[in-house]
């Protein structure tokens, strides 16, 4: 039995997260922000039921998931499931494995970085079917385990495992997507390259003392 | 540059991929899983990919800043409601 005078010395530090899950959740500040505070004061509401010492943040995730299923689910129809495309595994790392210089001291991480901007890795998260974009949200970015993940949503460990399967893949394929728009990298569809081919640098050389 | 090895090790290895990085291995198919990828170049690069991407997919997700406005709401909003307490 929790005390509710404790809840907000305890809660309060997790809304950085929930606020930004919010966000991804809702895709709209105003309707992020509403989802929080519903969320806080259904948490403070019902915290006499919150077990102390156990995991208060994925109660409360599970609290903020449920708030969003049951408000937003109903209000907006988002495309489902059956949108999702069939996409391979690594799909990213096939294509993008082999930039130049990716073996060199840089890492995957900058090498990502250069291809993709920060909007850009938000807004593919965001376009994901919702229920892949929960179960992405929950294990990648919130790095809850399958088991917390299946309480949160309500859902067999099984379902957790396929929807994060799927998901990821369609995420990589969106990601790739962004960074072929900008013409970074080679549009989809096409094979990935072997290593780039070689400028000539002959051509445009200086040489000095020819004039 | 394939290394010697075991072809069904790697894509054994490949398979457990996403499951290795969520932490839900058990501790004997994260030994061998690892003991493969001491061995694999191949393998260690994509697993590296893999986990440098959900590194920036996590990173960018977290940057939002919680506006000022919502913290005094939902404080003030947590102070009216103990202050007068609900029935429920």
């Amino acid at each position: 039995m929790a005390d509710q005078a404790t809840f907000t010395a305890q809660a309060m530090e997790y809304m950085p997260s929930l606020y930004s899950a919010a966000l991804r959740m809702t895709r709209n500040p105003a309707d992020a922000e509403d989802l929080v505070q519903e969320t806080y004061l259904r948490a403070y509401r019902g915290f006499g039921s919150f077990e102390q010492g156990t995991n208060l943040k994925a109660w409360l995730y599970r609290i903020l998931t449920n708030t969003f299923i049951n408000r937003y689910r109903a209000a907006k129809r988002r495309p489902d499931e059956s949108d999702l495309e069939e996409v391979e595994d690594f799909y990213l790392y096939r294509r993008l494995g082999g930039l130049e210089g990716a073996r060199a001291s840089r890492s995957a991480e900058d090498e990502l970085l250069d291809v993709l901007t920060e909007d850009e890795v938000r807004e593919a998260v965001e376009s994901l079917p919702e229920n892949f974009r929960l179960a992405v949200l929950l294990a990648d970015v919130e790095g809850f385990a399958y088991k917390e993940i299946a309480e949160i949503l309500d859902i067999p460990i099984g379902t957790v495992m396929s929807r994060l399967h799927r998901g990821r893949r369609a995420l990589q394929k969106r990601l790739y997507e962004f960074a072929a728009g900008r013409g970074l990298v080679d549009p989809p569809g096409e094979e990935p390259v072997g290593a780039p081919t070689g400028r000539s640098d002959d051509d445009d050389q200086e040489r000095p003392g020819s004039a | 540059m394939p290394d010697r090895h075991n072809p069904t090790d790697c894509g054994e290895a490949l398979r457990q991929l996403y499951v290795f990085l969520d932490g839900e291995l058990t501790s004997d198919r994260r030994t061998a899983i690892r003991t493969h990828l001491d061995r694999c170049a191949c393998c260690l690069e994509a697993f590296d990919f893999e986990a440098e991407l959900r590194v920036v997919v996590s990173t960018c997700c977290r940057r939002d800043e919680v506006p000022e406005q919502l913290r005094i709401r939902v404080v003030q909003a947590l102070r009216t409601l103990a202050e007068r307490p609900v029935d429920s």
